[in-house]
């Protein structure tokens, strides 16, 4: 008896962690603007989103509290500008990758709604919520799976940062040699070109001047 | 048992107090706003670094429900500001590239409301903590802020490195074309003199006859 109890607590537990944001930040769009947010994680991170839409009631002069039937695509592009996912949502969704390169990912939200100029003048209210990395963890969830105290609860959550703070200076490193190529590249680039403009300037000067001089002498002025 | 599940349920429904991190394109001549409803007595930071862009500034204001202006910086590169929640209602903050013409800029900011959420339900603040977990709860409290740094320390990297990726790709660039020019520049030099000779010759025939 109590054992179903628990089960379907946990459920409703894990519904409620599913629900969209109510109290999260949110921003305006328009009809057809594309609304990009960049995030530069390190591989191997889980990122969640979390979003809802509300539209702009003219009569009401207010936001509906939820609206079936409008939908925001979500598109999300990788370092190399490779498309990791491209999905439509209905007006509340959620959607979640894992990084399997390090890098500048690309999180695009587009309303996919035409008729929303018609009817609302246009304004769409996004609540959005970009969780990476270690808050993706929902440590109540996790006690009641693994059964764990409080302690260990607690030293559960102290591992998972400093794991974060391990991937972050791993990706750091990584950062920090691409610099250094490009500025070995930039140095490079600065000493072959200007040598090469030397050369290409010395070479010009001294065509110049036999061309004209051979010119000079066809024309019998020299 | 059954009793601290639907806690907990009831502590999820009301526990969206977190912090709201987001980096976003900020277009020349555009100003972006963002919202929070914030209950009184809720003590919140918010944090902005320009990332790229230009001379690495921006424009911040924050509002309070009544319209008051509670920060308000122009061409900041960095900043940090804490304040309580005054009263209940709609916060706004918003982001401002109005007065650059042509350099999009990418802004990173880091609103943090409230604390963060307690692991356990059962824990309002009042029980005691045993000598573990005080010790665990100020190592969670380093280690944030680790993360915090660390993620200043990412963007301030990034800066450099787009910056240097620029230059080069500029270097190339125009070390091409500066090339290019040298040499049209000296032909058409060559050309032009022989067209002055070319009609010179012929006057100095006619006079000479």
């Amino acid at each position: 008896m109590e054992m179903k109890a628990v089960v379907s607590s946990t459920g409703l537990m894990l519904l409620f962690a599913w629900l969209s944001p109510s109290q999260a930040l949110y921003f305006h769009i328009g009809e057809t603007e594309k609304k990009c947010f960049i995030e530069e994680i390190p591989d191997e991170t889980m990122v969640i989103g979390r979003y809802r839409t509300q539209l702009w009631d003219k009569q009401a002069g207010s936001f509906l509290p939820s609206t079936p039937g409008l939908g925001m695509h979500v598109e999300i592009k990788d370092p190399d500008a490779k498309i990791i996912l491209s999905r439509q949502y209905g007006s509340d969704g959620r959607f979640t990758f894992t990084s399997h390169t390090p890098g500048e990912h690309q999180i695009c939200l587009h309303s996919n709604s035409t008729k929303m100029a018609l009817f609302t003048g246009g304004k769409l209210r996004v609540h959005l919520d970009i969780q990476v990395g270690e808050h993706t963890n929902n440590y109540p969830e996790i006690a009641a799976k693994d059964k764990l105290s409080e302690l260990q609860l607690r030293v559960r959550q102290l591992l998972d940062q400093v794991e974060q703070i391990q991937k972050e200076q791993n990706y750091q490193r990584y950062r920090e040699e691409r610099f250094r190529m490009t500025s070995e590249s930039t140095n490079q680039r600065v000493l072959w070109w200007s040598i090469a403009q030397t050369f290409i300037l010395i070479i010009t000067g001294i065509w110049q001047m036999r061309h004209l001089k051979s010119f000079f002498e066809a024309k019998k002025l020299v | 048992m059954l009793f601290w599940f639907l806690l907990l349920c009831v502590q999820l429904m009301l526990g969206w107090i977190r912090a709201s991190e987001l980096t976003f394109e900020l277009p020349d001549n555009a100003k972006q706003c963002f919202y929070e409803d914030i209950s009184i007595g809720t003590k919140c930071t918010l944090e902005f670094q320009v990332v790229t862009g230009g001379h690495y500034d921006v424009d911040c204001r924050l509002e309070d429900p009544d319209g008051t202006v509670l920060y308000k910086e122009m061409k900041k590169q960095y900043d940090s500001f804490t304040f309580t929640a005054s009263r209940n209602g709609t916060f706004k903050f918003c982001f401002s590239n109005e007065f650059s013409t042509f350099t999009h800029k990418t802004v990173y900011f880091d609103f943090q409301v409230g604390d963060d959420p307690p692991l356990f339900p059962n824990e309002n603040g009042v029980t005691a903590l045993t000598q573990m977990e005080s010790a665990c709860v100020s190592i969670h409290e380093a280690l944030k802020s680790v993360i915090d740094y660390q993620t200043h320390f990412r963007l301030r990297e990034t800066q450099g490195r787009s910056r240097a990726e620029d230059l080069n790709t500029r270097v190339a660039f125009w070390s091409i074309g500066e090339a290019f020019i040298l040499l049209v520049v000296s032909i058409s030099q060559v050309l032009l003199l022989r067209s002055f000779f070319s009609d010179k010759k012929t006057t100095t025939t006619r006079v000479g006859s």
